[in-house]
């Protein structure tokens, strides 16, 4: 595994979701991503980022290209000191939302990468981390 | 009032509306509000929103497209989404949004022609209703 430091984008307002997203984008080119996986990646980073502002106001979001083996990806950290997610099975059922949205965030986003890891403890916090690999 | 991101011109009864960059979450909700406003301004019939140089829909914006078509249907104006790029309309599916109530075209050509049909068939029916209803009443 090489060690990289990350790309670390602290979010605080609607305006560095769209940061995450440009920087997503362009990270995901660099890693030499097609351009409708660079969507999925994108797409996805969009959902995550835009729930830390929704539920935790603040976070912070590390894009870090990675390697394991002979396959090479883009890995993605999501990272808040928010309220934390009380039934994590729930949350990531198709339409079940807490915040008026449409429930497509979490599962949606896990549809769109490889890799997907919720961890989260009530009144701590929560990290995602999701991981899409290159198929060459 | 401070630059808006998104033009909203009126070309006939339609108002064309493109946006043309990745715009973040508040002036979504503003374009929302603005299209809605400009319909009851100028008593545009229909709405062709552009979407073809916007690189990402996820669930917010997807939302608020059907959002403003919902809305703008209640103030008996069309509304059509044209230019949905290849990549964007599959990581809409994969996402699990169906922009329900959206009707959708290729380009801003295309748009126009649904639009000019579907307003000239709503006043051939109303055109049709209100001479049912002199016949009832006579």
């Amino acid at each position: 595994m090489q060690q990289q430091e990350p790309d670390r984008i602290q979010v605080e307002d609607n305006d560095d979701v769209v940061r995450v997203r440009a920087r997503v984008r362009e990270a995901a080119e660099r890693a030499g991503f097609g351009h409708v996986d660079q969507l999925r990646l994108v797409t996805a980073a969009s959902e995550l980022a835009r729930n830390i502002r929704l539920y935790a106001k603040r976070g912070l979001v590390e894009i870090l290209p990675v390697r394991k083996g002979n396959r090479r990806g883009l890995h993605i950290k999501f990272e808040d000191s928010g309220p934390g997610i009380p039934d994590i099975t729930l949350a990531m059922t198709d339409g079940y939302t807490t915040s008026r949205g449409l429930g497509k965030g979490l599962p949606g986003s896990r549809r769109l990468v490889d890799d997907f890891e919720i961890e989260s403890a009530l009144g701590e916090g929560t990290t995602i981390r999701i991981t899409k690999w290159l198929y060459e | 009032m401070s630059a808006f991101k998104v033009p909203i011109l009126k070309v006939g009864d339609v108002l064309l509306v493109s946006i043309q960059s990745d715009i973040d979450d508040r002036t979504v909700v503003e374009l929302q509000q603005r299209v809605l406003q400009q319909i009851e301004r100028t008593s545009a019939r229909a709405v062709l929103i552009d979407i073809s140089l916007l690189e990402m829909v996820d669930s917010f914006t997807g939302r608020m497209l059907s959002d403003i078509a919902s809305m703008a249907l209640i103030m008996d104006a069309e509304t059509v989404v044209v230019g949905i790029q290849p990549a964007v309309a599959i990581t809409l599916v994969e996402l699990g949004l169906e922009l329900k109530g959206v009707s959708t075209a290729l380009d801003v050509d295309d748009g126009l022609r649904i639009l000019r049909e579907r307003m000239k068939d709503k006043q051939r029916r109303r055109a049709a209703g209100a001479d049912d209803h002199a016949t009832a009443g006579t």
